[in-house]
């Protein structure tokens, strides 16, 4: 029924707009035969082309002003993240500029040149030393930002296995991630997901026989020691998923049927990360948000929102089927000790396993 | 030229020889100008459903997981009780992203203007092979059937993303929308990518072959250089997806593995053993992305023609604009890895496309800045198509720019797949081919239908669009820079992107009432159709040799001889003549040079 009510509603609500248009082109249509564009309409349309510059700008304004805090771009917690951060501030104020320029330009040049009856436009076909100007602007900023671009990815890039990262798997499935550290060896045990038994528990198809795989550890909380280096290595049970820690500047698939892999070393503590003052504001000012939710929840006989604390994420970034939007895993960086006293918490592998 | 000749003759005797039925006018049709009108049709009409697609996902995203009427009438079983499900938000993200891109910008636009405006720009009486072009439009309409028919079953319509990426698009363990809904997205893309196929070919011989006398290749007005550039770009690629969907359908009904290996799925060891994931993400994208310039060139070409038309001005630099659309086209067809940068491919091959997608911009920035040329010192008739042409170079160099910033791997690695990256495409390639429609159907429409579109209702779907255009896209990028993911049925479960959400609200209003107003669009087509004022021959006192072609549509588009070509398409206020354009089929007068393009 109500269903049937939306459609008439949304059936008139069209009507109602079709008839306006309609009273409105008739009311027009005795006033100008013509339906091209004269005198008048060129300076209506040439103030508003000027006006519409002033929307851009205005809009790029006020967007700065709100949200211009942009998190991707500062607090970065990794050690290539600044490197990352400052070619995107550099790329950003190259837009910015070009984009200031050529939008005035466009707009400008369509208010001031409106037509006007009996007025000739100048016959200017060809300027091949303006030409040859424009091309090469481009070729020379573009050729910085690539050279600047491809440096710093080949820095992230190109990991160092001789500085003895920590060697951790990011495990992903349909809808949860798993991490699993190498133990005391460092070394992962083999694996395939042809090995899975969910009858002893043997969750990610480690091989049972592996001296490796003894010793690992499994979780579904990434803790992670400050200052050194982690290399991922990541794995898909199912579909294709993409580990994605946007704090640490840090992004890459996971495909079924291959390892991919990402490295970095996470330099600020997650307790450090809180008492960050920007980040100290961004959670309250989304705790304010949540507490006037919360009242709007429970005016309505809901539960309130919990209270939100900072935490770096892990999040799913690869559409991979129905609750891809709640696919999350919290990470922790913290002290080597207190990484080594929760690390010796857990189960090892071949304890964790199930005896039949 | 003898064909000419034989046409010429066989054509003197138009309306004797073949008695036209309504079956063979208006339905089975043989001749472009009418395969064009179906063609447009068609594609407004997938339009209104794309369009409506993305306002139900973008009242999700505002106002999360609450009862919605709406939701409930054009949802049915997928809103129970007014709540959108999960899965069918993921099916509207695919199938409003696979008609937008296929069936309303590629052959919604490709397929009406390359259709309407080749035979009639270079000077032949029709296609190639009219018959071509009859199957060609058929299948189209074929696809389109089918992609609508599959919102209807069971289990749900495809929803792995318009990329179809596998294991999520081959498994119907792993998503509802994995079974007979990605089966008929598969074989409608199939029927689509013949359709292109047949159609591409056709233009690419249209125009080698069939160019008038005097009609050389560099006299050719700058929308055939981009059809036939775009049709070229498409015979190329899109035979790579044809490939890539057939493996697919391979894998999911034949149990090859041609992209599957190692999967363990809802309790159980698949046997696929072998493929790759990324193997299909190369195939896809070595179409995926020249798509982006199958859809943006042909907007090119005709916001160049529209521009210069308008501006009672040559287009500024001829040789350039034909040079940067073939330095696109090249350059297209090496960068699909810029999709790719972290998708396990070797690192080293993000350094290649890093460079080669970063290069695209050059010939890009060249059409720009010539664009803002031609306006300088013109004399600018600002009608609606002409405005929209400007507002396609506004949002041009705004989503443009953006790919800086996505093209660069480094800093791809962090906006992968956020909003950034759906800000950035919607307005360099969606808004703006968009707009490249809109300017199209605005400045032909006399010539399509006889009559002319309400001005004033055009000033109104301009100005309203633009506003909200920008109002939708613009503060995109900047939840994208907070890190959100694209894709998220809901954000809630993020606290940490809490202080988004009323930019979301802000995106949903804008994007509500832009497409509300496209109504007004849709009245004016509709109405001025059949009731809209009788139009002149030549409107716009445009110089292309469509213009020279009667008003009444007939067989074989002009009566008499077909006009012969003097001069390229842009003499536009040329010293020396009296009125302010001289159209292609003016012969040089005594002593007059033509200018050295």
């Amino acid at each position: 029924m109500t269903g049937l009510l939306t459609i008439l509603i949304l059936l008139g609500i069209t009507i109602a707009i079709w008839q306006m248009v309609k009273i409105f082109d008739l009311a027009q249509a005795n006033k100008d035969f013509s339906q091209v564009a004269n005198d008048k309409d060129n300076r209506v349309n040439g103030y508003l082309m000027l006006a519409f510059l002033g929307f851009i700008y205005g809009i790029t304004i006020v967007s700065f002003a709100l949200w211009g805090d942009l998190p991707l771009t500062s607090n970065s917690a990794s050690e290539h993240g600044p490197e990352i951060d400052r070619l995107m501030i550099i790329s950003m104020v190259v837009i910015f500029i070009v984009q200031t320029i050529t939008q005035f330009l466009l707009h400008y040049f369509a208010f001031k040149y409106k037509g006007e009856k009996g007025r000739k436009a100048l016959f200017y076909a060809d300027n091949d030393k303006l030409e040859f100007i424009w091309t090469v602007i481009p070729v020379i900023v573009l050729a910085g930002l690539i050279m600047y671009g491809l440096f710093t990815w080949s820095d992230i890039m190109n990991i160092d296995e001789d500085e003895d990262p920590l060697m951790v798997e990011l495990y992903a499935q349909q809808f949860n991630w798993k991490a699993r550290y190498a133990g005391h060896d460092n070394v992962l045990g083999k694996a395939n997901v042809r090995l899975i038994n969910l009858d002893n528990a043997n969750i990610l198809g480690l091989d049972e026989s592996d001296p490796n795989a003894q010793d690992d550890v499994i979780t579904t909380e990434l803790h992670l020691p400050v200052g050194r280096p982690v290399l991922f290595k990541m794995r898909s049970q199912d579909v294709l998923h993409s580990a994605y820690m946007p704090h640490f500047r840090a992004q890459m698939n996971c495909v079924p049927g291959m390892i991919t892999q990402f490295a970095f070393t996470p330099t600020v503590t997650t307790e450090e990360m809180r008492l960050n003052p920007d980040i100290y504001e961004k959670v309250k000012n989304i705790n304010r948000i949540r507490v006037k939710k919360s009242k709007q929840l429970q005016a309505k006989g809901e539960e309130p929102l919990d209270r939100y604390e900072f935490d770096y994420l892990l999040l799913c970034n690869k559409i991979c089927g129905k609750s891809h939007y709640n696919m999350q895993m919290k990470i922790i960086v913290e002290s080597e000790e207190d990484y080594n006293e929760w690390l010796d918490e857990q189960k090892l592998f071949k304890n964790s396993l199930v005896q039949n | 030229m003898s064909a000419h000749v034989d046409i010429h003759t066989h054509d003197d005797d138009h309306g004797h020889h073949h008695k036209e039925t309504f079956v063979t006018k208006y339905i089975f049709s043989q001749d472009h100008k009418m395969i064009a009108k179906q063609y447009l049709i068609t594609g407004v009409i997938m339009g209104v459903i794309g369009i409506l697609m993305s306002l139900l996902m973008r009242m999700q995203i505002a106002w999360p997981s609450q009862p919605n009427i709406i939701f409930e009438a054009l949802l049915g079983k997928w809103a129970p009780g007014g709540v959108m499900d999960a899965d069918i938000y993921l099916a509207l993200v695919t199938i409003h992203g696979t008609i937008m891109v296929f069936f309303v910008l590629t052959a919604g636009l490709s397929g009406t203007f390359s259709n309407l405006l080749i035979p009639l720009q270079i000077g032949a009486r029709d296609m190639a092979s009219g018959f071509l072009n009859m199957i060609s439009y058929w299948l189209f309409f074929l696809s389109s059937i089918i992609m609508v028919i599959s919102f209807f079953v069971e289990a749900g319509p495809a929803a792995a993303g318009w990329t179809i990426y596998p294991p999520l698009s081959a498994l119907p363990l792993a998503q509802g929308g994995s079974a007979a809904g990605m089966t008929l997205w598969l074989v409608s893309m199939a029927i689509f990518i013949v359709s292109s196929l047949l159609g591409s070919l056709n233009y690419i011989v249209t125009v080698l072959n069939l160019r008038t006398k005097g009609m050389s290749m560099t006299r050719l007005p700058l929308t055939i250089w981009a059809f036939f550039i775009t049709a070229v770009i498409g015979v190329v690629s899109f035979p790579v997806l044809l490939s890539a969907a057939l493996l697919l359908i391979m894998d999911r009904s034949f149990g090859t593995s041609f992209f599957l290996s190692d999967i363990f799925i809802q309790g159980e060891v698949l046997h696929y053993q072998g493929g790759s994931p990324v193997l299909f993400e190369h195939l896809f994208w070595f179409l995926g992305h020249p798509e982006v310039y199958i859809v943006l060139l042909p907007a090119l070409g005709i916001t160049s023609e529209v521009i210069a038309t308008n501006s009672r001005k040559p287009i500024f630099g001829y040789r350039a604009m034909v040079a940067s659309i073939l330095a696109i086209a090249f350059l297209s067809t090496i960068v699909w890895g810029h999709h790719m940068f972290i998708s396990g491919m070797n690192p080293f091959l993000g350094s290649v496309f890093t460079f080669t997608t970063l290069l695209i911009a050059i010939p890009s920035a060249v059409k720009a800045f010539n664009y803002i040329t031609t306006l300088w010192k013109g004399n600018l008739q600002l009608n609606p198509a002409m405005l929209f042409s400007i507002g396609l170079v506004s949002t041009f160099i705004t989503g443009g720019l953006t790919g800086i910033i996505l093209g660069d791997s480094a800093l791809d690695i962090n906006v992968h797949d956020t909003y950034f990256v759906v800000a950035h495409f919607h307005l360099v390639m969606g808004i703006s081919a968009l707009y490249g429609l809109f300017a199209g159907v605005y400045h032909w429409f006399p010539k399509m239908f006889g009559r002319m579109l309400n001005k004033n209702l055009g000033y109104i779907h301009f100005w309203v669009t633009a506003i909200c255009a920008y109002g939708v896209f613009f503060p995109m990028h900047f939840i994208g820079m907070a890190g959100l993911p694209r894709r998220y049925y809901t954000n809630s479960n993020f606290p940490l992107f809490d202080d988004t959400s009323n930019v979301q609200i802000l995106i949903t209003i804008f994007a509500i009432v832009g497409g509300l107003f496209q109504l007004v669009f849709l009245w004016n087509f509709i109405h001025s159709m059949f009731y809209g004022k009788k139009t002149e021959q030549n409107p716009w006192k445009s110089n292309t040799l469509e213009w020279t072609a009667p008003v009444e549509h007939m067989h074989g588009n002009w009566p008499g001889e077909i006009p012969h070509v003097h001069r390229w398409a842009y003499d536009y206020s040329k010293p020396g003549h009296e009125s302010d354009f001289v159209p292609q089929n003016i012969p040089l007068k005594q002593g007059e040079e033509e200018l050295q393009h």
